[in-house]
């Protein structure tokens, strides 16, 4: 099963955030990691390949159609957690797992629901938080939470804009293992946008790397995180060098 | 020791059924809690009903209720056509301004949205006061009816004015609030110029628009909220699982399966239907659709199929008892609801937004 972007254009009024984007098929069981600059459009192409944004063009999901689904039908195959954190919500964790999972009419049960939600907190590791008040936990804790509201639908196409943004080391390390296992357990595409390029080179498969809406490179992350990128892209003279334990360390020395 | 799937560490101690039993304590809890609301709304209508200036104690009137046979003549037109229809009024009219309220706090993911905030009430006292002033009328129907009629078309405009401002939406949410308050300072002077060039007699109808008083309520009004009430709440109780999405943020409920654009359109218009058939027929009655939801949001938190019940009750309640105090403050005195339930209403409106303040 691939997820195949192809052609897709996103204009906001009169401006063009996204123009004929085309993607290599991103493989099931497989971690993407989008990069770039700010404003480079990765946001709006996962929110595109989400169907929360009018697009031309189309996406596939193996041989369905996905951009010609109506939202409850996509959303039983694709789930996107946004950067944004809610705010001032008098619902518990475990509660606004629920309502992710009931937002729209499913087969499943309460009783059902419930446990399903529960399987889903204990899977990031945030069982402990469910019976807390959503809007008493930290940036970092709804963060988690917003990931188990994510994957609690068990979608077979999972976006995650920024998931690492609130967390500290470990936590980020916890989510990238969560992505990863996902991806494998759940034979699922994991898209994640990131701004650290050392964790996209170490939690991905593939990488693509985007700037003003066009794809800049794509592959393996050796192949696309390199001194050469990172000068074209991002303005910076850095090197790029495997350390002892052969993981790619990205040192920026200086703008250019 | 349970270890955690993603990193191999220890967890604490968290049992599934535990939680799962804590979370079955606390939603036996909360409806608990809705049946007391209930039966505080009933306990509210009866004092109500009881209360007033016409000499009859409570008991008799609470026993006329059950056994009319036992009224005289005249007792009995104070019990069924006075005080019950106005003492239904009150609950009913608290109850569509407090579910209005809640869906509006909910699909504009604004904490102060009401009815009486986004400038729904203003719309409908100016069209009342176009209708008294102007002197409109309709073949085939009473003078009251048209400037209920008036008030609600007013009100319906001003939703579908806030409607377009949604759809077109270019600065968000937050704008339609701005947008709501706006329309309030517009129609309130459009109000006072209409007043400026009133007659003495039409100055008089007036204030009861702006003022809101149940004075005018009867069967009539009794049937018609009921039925808004009776149309408007299936569907809102059916949007209840997607509203409850939705505050999670708009793209996660999009994301789960919710058409956003649809639930939003379709949720305004039903708080529209409701609070212009509210404010038709008692005029300007502030903060009930404001303070009812957040009394709601309290006692069960914001799964809406607990919320909306609960906002539905507290708001009753809240103007039951505002129109049994509008009959008790002053000795001999109806005093216009309307400014029972600002007294109450505007310190609870400050505490809310110095707690919003604190958090934001």
């Amino acid at each position: 099963m691939n997820l195949t972007v192809e052609a897709l254009t996103v204009r906001y009024g009169d401006r063009t955030i996204l123009r004929d984007l085309s993607l290599q098929p991103l493989h099931a069981g497989h971690v993407t990691s989008l990069v770039g600059p700010n404003g480079a459009g990765k946001s709006t192409l996962l929110r595109a390949v989400a169907g929360l944004l009018p697009a031309t063009g189309q996406v596939r999901l193996g041989d369905g159609v996905l951009s010609g689904l109506s939202v409850a039908e996509r959303a039983r195959h694709v789930a996107y957690m946004p950067q944004t954190l809610p705010q001032d919500v008098a619902l518990t964790v475990l509660e606004t797992v629920i309502a992710a999972l009931e937002a729209s009419p499913s087969p499943a049960g309460a009783q059902r629901a419930e446990q399903r939600a529960l399987a889903a907190l204990e899977r990031v590791g945030a069982q402990d938080l469910a019976l807390k008040r959503l809007d008493r936990l930290s940036g970092g804790q709804r963060q988690i939470a917003g990931l188990a509201q994510a994957i609690v639908r068990e979608p077979r196409v999972l976006l995650l804009d920024e998931p690492t943004s609130a967390l500290d080391l470990r936590h980020q390390l916890e989510v990238f293992r969560l992505a990863q296992a996902y991806a494998r357990d759940n034979a699922a595409i994991v898209v994640i946008v990131l701004h650290d390029l050392q964790a996209a080179a170490r939690v991905s498969d593939h990488v693509v790397v985007l700037a003003q809406g066009r794809v800049r490179a794509e592959g393996a992350p050796q192949a696309t995180i390199t001194p050469l990128t990172l000068a074209d892209v991002w303005q910076v003279r850095a090197r790029v060098e495997p350390c002892q334990q052969g993981q790619i360390q990205v040192m920026v020395d200086d703008v250019l | 020791m349970r270890r955690n799937p993603i990193m191999e560490i220890p967890l604490p101690a968290t049992d599934t059924l535990d939680v799962l039993n804590q979370h079955h304590r606390q939603r036996m809890r909360r409806r608990g809690l809705l049946a007391i609301l209930a039966v505080a709304c009933l306990a509210a209508l009866a004092l109500d009903a009881a209360t007033g200036p016409s000499g009859m104690s409570p008991w008799r009137i609470v026993t006329g209720l059950f056994r009319p046979d036992l009224l005289t003549p005249g007792e009995a037109a104070i019990v069924w056509q006075i005080r019950l229809p106005y003492a239904l009024t009150a609950v009913l009219v608290g109850a569509a301004l407090a579910l209005s309220g809640a869906e509006m706090q909910t699909v504009l993911n604004n904490p102060l949205a009401s009815p009486f905030t986004l400038g729904v009430s203003a719309a409908a006292a100016f069209g009342a006061s176009l209708a008294i002033v102007l002197g409109l009328g309709l073949p085939f129907l009473p003078q009251d009816a048209v400037v209920a009629l008036n008030a609600f078309i007013f009100a319906f405009g001003s939703v579908l004015l806030l409607q377009a401002m949604a759809r077109a939406r270019r600065g968000g949410v937050q704008s339609i609030v701005l947008f709501g308050i706006a329309l309030v300072f517009a129609f309130n002077a459009l109000t006072a110029l209409v007043q400026f060039i009133a007659s003495q007699e039409a100055l008089q109808q007036l204030v009861f628009w702006t003022m809101g008083s149940l004075s005018r309520s009867s069967w009539r009004s009794v049937a018609a909220m009921a039925l808004v009430l009776a149309a408007a709440g299936p569907f809102s109780w059916a949007a209840a699982r997607a509203l409850t999405a939705l505050r999670l943020g708009e793209d996660r409920a999009a994301s789960a399966g919710v058409d956003v654009g649809r639930l939003r359109f379709l949720s305004l218009l039903r708080a529209s239907l409701l609070s212009a058939a509210a404010v038709a027929f008692v005029g300007v009655v502030g903060f009930i659709g404001l303070v009812g939801p957040h009394i709601a949001r309290l006692l069960v938190g914001e799964d809406h199929r607990l919320y909306l019940p609960a906002s539905v009750l507290s708001g009753a309640l809240l103007m039951s008892l505002a129109s049994a105090l509008s009959k008790s403050l002053v000795p001999g005195a109806l005093l216009p609801v309307g400014v029972v339930t600002a007294v109450i209403g505007v310190p609870a409106f400050l505490i809310l937004i110095f707690r919003s303040g604190a958090r934001g």
